[in-house]
């Protein structure tokens, strides 16, 4: 089972994420995906900035994605979405259906993000003819699922044509908005927004009244109010997961890709007070099973 | 510019062929449709009545077959396309690639129409899904106005636009809000904050309405309490107890009407398969006469002040929003 760092969810600024992948090169992660993929304002860091941080991971042994937007509504944001997939020499995370189309068209192999809809084998089945080298699963997805998922892909004769990839640990992205929830909660409006993610580097806690963690707004994004942790989970994987997605939001983040490591076998398990893992036991996603 | 209105029963789609909706939409009763309410959608036996009573009168049915199919179970989703298919159906609504594909490929007479949950929301999504045929796309509501008429402009694939009906904010087929509280999505059991979930409970703090146990909602005595959609609810960010995410409220286009016919929007679509047929009723007469209108006289087209005050009646909290058509809602 491989591991990967997943690219940063949050608005940083450019100092930081200079220096999270300056640290990210030492890690035993053996996938990093780079760029932004929740709000084309956010532009501490362009792709001009990220193919050089890509290149200099990829001399440090890394496999090098660069990620794009998940969701495309203006003219302009298609026209980023082109130079990402045309940047000639990393993989491409394609997390919208545009990009899919873009991708394929110009012949280039691509991962298959989780934002895709892809519930099914004969969805998988179109995606390789595509050009689909990797498939992140959807993170309403359960273990089950998978199991079914790839039952399929074998009958299809498909099940070795891409590999699988997973959350393993992170906020879940659960959604994206016309509606910029940040900008929003300090009564700015979208279009005035002042770059105001740039305040929140883990985004802004939506609680209940009666002070459950529920969500977290990130932008446009909505992601979930806990972080998922699927450690003590890895031993279910064997066979089912390739790549184990590490989802950064601190610098310390960067610590569970050991963790994980040292819990392959189960033998490392830790108390999951706090964090939850329900999707994968086919349960309400903020449960912890 | 076609009005299209929901039908969650056969009354309902009776209204609405009644009041002159140019087509109406619904589904089967089973988790192949994005309404998979207890007591609403059609059998084999209604949508036949359904068909003939909508094909006696001139009018289209176009059956929404538009979750995502599970991988042990994708015959039920080529069962559902089979029976609209077979039954005389005009237009086949579908999200999910392998409902594309099948479709266009054993069906390819009849005419296909990307759902919503699709979530096409640019003219690179739209080009993808082409390859099955789609001669129609139903747009997310998350486009402004000026990104709808963009996207008129740079494709041949007819538009449908969410004209009236509860605001759905994010977009649509890529929200998990629901799983992640309930374990149920729309994406794959055709519901939101599914009712079975939903717990009213009168407190000395007020009415609550809980969603598995979470606390969505508590109302005053004088609040109308609504259901508990969890992207709804009053939450508490930083201190600040508020509609975090967006308060109960529907989209209302009627002030758009000629700018959507200028940039030749094909189908004017109204939410609300899961209400009654009153309101559908309703709903339809007031876009009957206000697209008339808008045909009739285009340039000196003004919205009835008795038009908003229906809808107003019919909606979410009893408010209504041009939604993400304004920057100013984004």
């Amino acid at each position: 089972m491989q591991f990967s760092i997943g690219n940063i969810l949050f608005y940083w600024p450019k100092d930081q994420v200079t220096t999270f992948y300056e640290q990210a090169k030492t890690s035993t992660a053996e996938h990093v995906y780079l760029g932004e993929s929740v709000c084309s304002k956010r532009r501490e860091l362009t792709l001009k900035d990220y193919l050089p941080i890509g290149q200099s991971l990829q001399q440090s042994g890394k496999k090098v994605v660069l990620t794009s937007l998940a969701l495309l509504e203006a003219k302009s944001e298609l026209a980023s979405l082109k130079k990402v997939c045309d940047n000639g020499h990393f993989l491409v995370e394609a997390n919208d259906f545009g990009a899919v189309e873009l991708l394929s068209q110009a012949g280039i192999p691509f991962v298959a993000g989780a934002a895709l809809n892809i519930y099914n084998q004969y969805d998988l089945q179109v995606m390789v003819n595509k050009g689909m080298k990797r498939w992140v699963m959807p993170v309403e997805l359960s273990k089950d699922w998978l199991i079914q998922i790839l039952l399929g892909c074998e009958a299809l004769g498909i099940r070795d044509k891409f590999e699988v990839e997973l959350y393993g640990y992170g906020f879940l992205p659960l959604a994206y908005s016309a509606r910029c929830f940040t900008a929003r909660s300090e009564d700015k409006p979208k279009d005035q927004c002042q770059l105001c993610c740039i305040k929140y580097p883990q985004g802004r806690e939506i609680n209940s009244q009666e002070d459950s963690r529920l969500f977290r707004m990130n932008g446009i994004q909505t992601l979930s109010g806990k972080i998922q942790n699927l450690i003590n989970d890895l031993p279910s994987m064997h066979d089912l997961v390739d790549v184990v997605r590490i989802s950064p939001n601190s610098p310390d983040s960067l610590a569970w890709v050991t963790m994980f490591q040292q819990n392959l076998d189960g033998s490392s398990p830790i108390a999951l007070k706090d964090f939850c893992n329900g999707y994968w036991h086919k349960i309400e996603g903020m449960a912890t099973y | 510019m076609d009005l299209l209105s929901p039908a969650g029963s056969l009354p309902a789609l009776k209204a609405a062929v009644d009041e002159g909706a140019d087509a109406v939409y619904l589904g089967f009763k089973d988790d192949t449709n994005a309404r998979h309410f207890a007591g609403l959608n059609f059998t084999e036996k209604t949508l036949r009545q359904g068909i003939d009573y909508a094909h006696d009168h001139g009018r289209k049915v176009h059956v929404a077959v538009n979750t995502f199919s599970h991988p042990n179970r994708t015959q039920a989703w080529f069962d559902s396309v089979k029976r609209a298919h077979d039954m005389g159906s005009d237009v086949l609504i579908a999200a999910n690639i392998a409902v594309l594909e099948y479709a266009a490929s054993h069906y390819p007479d009849l005419e296909l129409h990307l759902s919503v949950q699709a979530a096409a929301t640019n003219v690179a999504a739209i080009n993808f899904f082409k390859q099955f045929g789609i001669s129609r796309a139903v747009l997310p509501r998350v486009l402004s106005f000026q990104q709808v008429a963009n996207l008129a402009k740079d494709t041949d694939v007819e538009l449908e636009v969410f004209a009236f009906g509860s605001l759905c904010i994010m977009a649509e087929g890529r929200c998990y809000l629901s799983s992640y509280m309930t374990g149920e999505s729309p994406n794959t059991a055709g519901a939101c904050s599914p009712a079975k979930y939903v717990r009213w409970v009168d407190t000395q703090h007020g009415l609550e309405s809980r969603l598995n146990n979470v606390l969505i909602d508590r109302f005053k005595e004088n609040e109308k309490a609504g259901y508990p959609t969890l992207c709804k609810g009053r939450f508490e960010v930083d201190g600040r107890i508020t509609h975090a995410l967006e308060a109960p409220t529907s989209l209302n286009t009627l002030d758009l009407l000629p700018q959507l016919k200028n940039i030749n929007i094909s189908a004017l679509k109204i939410e609300g398969r899961q209400r009654s047929p009153t309101y559908t009723r309703q709903v339809t007469r007031v876009w009957r006469q206000a697209i008339d209108m808008v045909k009739t006289h285009p340039n000196d087209f003004a919205v009835k002040d008795e038009w908003n005050k229906c809808l107003s009646e019919l909606s979410e909290g009893s408010q209504t929003t041009l939604g993400a058509y304004k920057r100013a809602w984004q």
